[in-house]
């Protein structure tokens, strides 16, 4: 059964108030227009998971989404710190939870393999489990020594792009694959965003491309531009330029509320968005082609 | 500086770049530690390999990344896996030979704080947390820091330990049974300092022009100093040629 359905229509169905919400894609993939979408939708209370929370949750805590924050790196990659949420932080306004970027996807991938937690050598740094009790240690029946272990993360809601999907979720991805995977098979509802949606013979043509299998996923979203200022690799590149641009918009509240209404509020869509941000972006993230070398499944 | 042909920021690159060695595999971060293995691989490492921690192995950017999980280091790398693969098949499984860190504070004990100054739940900083390098303090056979020399970054003990040097001594990291052998040595725009024989950080080597006092002056408790203490070699043509023409043309990070 086709799951297609617009973004507008995914995030009315299957985001509610005071769900956890993952947004998957580690710099690369990060489906801003959902996040974008929620922002126009008014969601309230979430709690939003990311390793790098980068500026989508940024701007979504801006926005007011958001009563807690669940992440592993809190910055603007490469530029500095992530005003927005640091300043709410700070101002003991945003409930948070804090990981390492291993044992943050460590419990995403106890939550995709459906275990009750899942082991993790020690580090010796003392002070994150100390303030963060999901953080435990046992003992490895096998060796008598101590390990860390830490439970699973099942999101309600887990939001991916992809570069192409067929009509039913069958989802391709190349680039850097961050925790695309184990988000959507650890999440309960899952939203897919795609650059293309293509026949299911493209992705039968190389099923060991495919990433996520479309049993798992409950709505399929056709968004082009969907990640950006982050990128899709071989469709467009990463914006660069904006992500040093915040860092001066999101340095005052009148500045990023100018920003939301302008760039998210007055618009319908990621369409326009898209068109809003005008031909010079546009030319200057196009992406020269560089292909792979083609391989030979056989016919049987 | 008693050499105005090259900057803080590159003398620390150059000097990070000679502590790589030839087949390393190398966490690399963005900006300073990715130039500095560039550096290497095109003078005497040329076998160096760099991983990065968004999943990409044998990166061979062809522009300099700003973040590090840019679309350049994924065209051209020998193999992308996920992170959850590339923090457990390569850094858990002990496959990594050098890694990189950085932070707020380092202290005497070669100890980072990547997280807040002052109180965790109550914070006066919110600083952005550990992302990898928990993990890679821990288990990287080898890690390097390379920070500028200021009083406020150089204290006696971390406000908050994200990633653990020696703890209180190198005899508390041994006992951990962390695989790794620690940071082995600290890169600033004065000095090199590395962890001696109980862990705790001394000054092994000078940069050219820089005595002594301003070290300590910019140390936030006695330091210590080497009883062989050397002289760095200031940044050579080629080395300084190799960073300004082909890897920071536009001087985003060496300046």
């Amino acid at each position: 059964m086709s799951k297609l359905c617009s973004l507008k229509e995914a995030v009315a169905e299957y985001v509610s108030d005071g769900d956890l919400v993952y947004a998957a894609g580690f710099t690369h993939l990060i489906p801003f227009a959902v996040g974008h979408e929620i922002i126009r939708q008014g969601r309230r209370d979430l709690t939003l998971a990311r390793a790098t929370p980068d500026l989508i949750y940024d701007q979504m805590v801006a926005a007011g989404c958001a009563r807690k924050i669940i992440f592993s790196y809190l910055g603007n990659p490469g530029v500095g710190s992530l005003r927005i949420v640091r300043s709410a932080i700070e101002a003991g306004e945003l409930e948070w939870e804090e990981y390492s970027h291993y044992s943050m996807i460590t419990r995403l991938s106890a939550g995709a393999s459906g275990l009750p937690f899942m082991p993790m050598n020690l580090t010796a740094a003392p002070d994150l489990e100390k303030v963060n009790p999901n953080f435990r240690r046992v003992t490895d029946p096998f060796t008598g020594k101590e390990v860390m272990v830490v439970p699973p993360i099942n999101p309600d809601v887990a939001v991916v792009h992809v570069q192409r999907a067929d009509k039913f979720g069958n989802a391709q991805i190349w680039g850097i694959l961050g925790e695309q995977k184990e988000a959507a098979f650890a999440a309960k509802k899952v939203i897919l965003t795609a650059e293309e949606i293509v026949e299911e013979t493209v992705i039968r043509s190389d099923p060991n491309r495919t990433l996520i299998p479309g049993f798992i996923v409950d709505a399929v979203c056709h968004v082009p531009y969907c990640a950006h200022p982050s990128y899709t690799q071989g469709y467009y590149d990463r914006d660069n330029t904006f992500y040093l641009q915040w860092d001066e918009i999101s340095k005052t509240t009148e500045g990023v509320l100018q920003w939301l209404q302008e760039y998210v509020y007055d618009l319908q869509d990621h369409a326009q968005y898209w068109q809003k941000l005008g031909e010079e972006t546009h030319q200057r993230l196009k992406v020269k082609e560089k292909l792979s070398s083609p391989i030979n499944y056989g016919e049987f | 500086m008693s050499n105005p042909t090259y900057s803080k920021t590159e003398l620390m690159i150059v000097n990070a770049a000679r502590l790589l060695q030839d087949g390393d595999l190398v966490f690399v971060g963005v900006g300073a530690p990715n130039l500095a293995c560039n550096l290497a691989r095109r003078t005497h490492a040329p076998n160096l390999m760099m991983v990065y921690e968004a999943g990409v192995i044998g990166a061979q950017p062809a522009r300099l990344p700003l973040s590090i999980g840019d679309p350049t280091l994924v065209s051209g790398a020998t193999a992308v896996c996920s992170m959850y693969e590339v923090f457990s098949l390569y850094l858990q499984r002990g496959n990594v030979d050098v890694g990189f860190l950085g932070g707020a504070q380092i202290d005497r004990f070669c100890n980072i704080n990547a997280t807040v100054i002052g109180d965790y739940q109550h914070p006066k900083v919110r600083l952005p947390g550990s992302g990898g390098s928990m993990e890679i303090a821990a288990w990287a056979n080898r890690c390097y820091i390379m920070t500028p020399h200021h009083k406020r970054r150089f204290p006696e003990k971390v406000d908050f330990c994200t990633s653990a040097g020696f703890l209180s001594g190198r005899a508390e990291r041994e006992k951990s049974g962390v695989r790794g052998k620690g940071p082995q040595a600290v890169v600033t725009n004065l000095a090199i300092m590395k962890p001696d024989i109980n862990g705790e950080l001394e000054v092994t080597a000078l940069h050219p022009g820089v005595e002594l006092n301003e070290v300590q002056e910019n140390t936030g408790w006695q330091i210590k100093v080497s009883s062989q203490l050397e002289r760095t070699l200031p940044p050579t043509e080629e080395e300084l040629h190799i960073l300004h023409v082909e890897l920071d043309p536009t001087g985003i990070y060496v300046n």
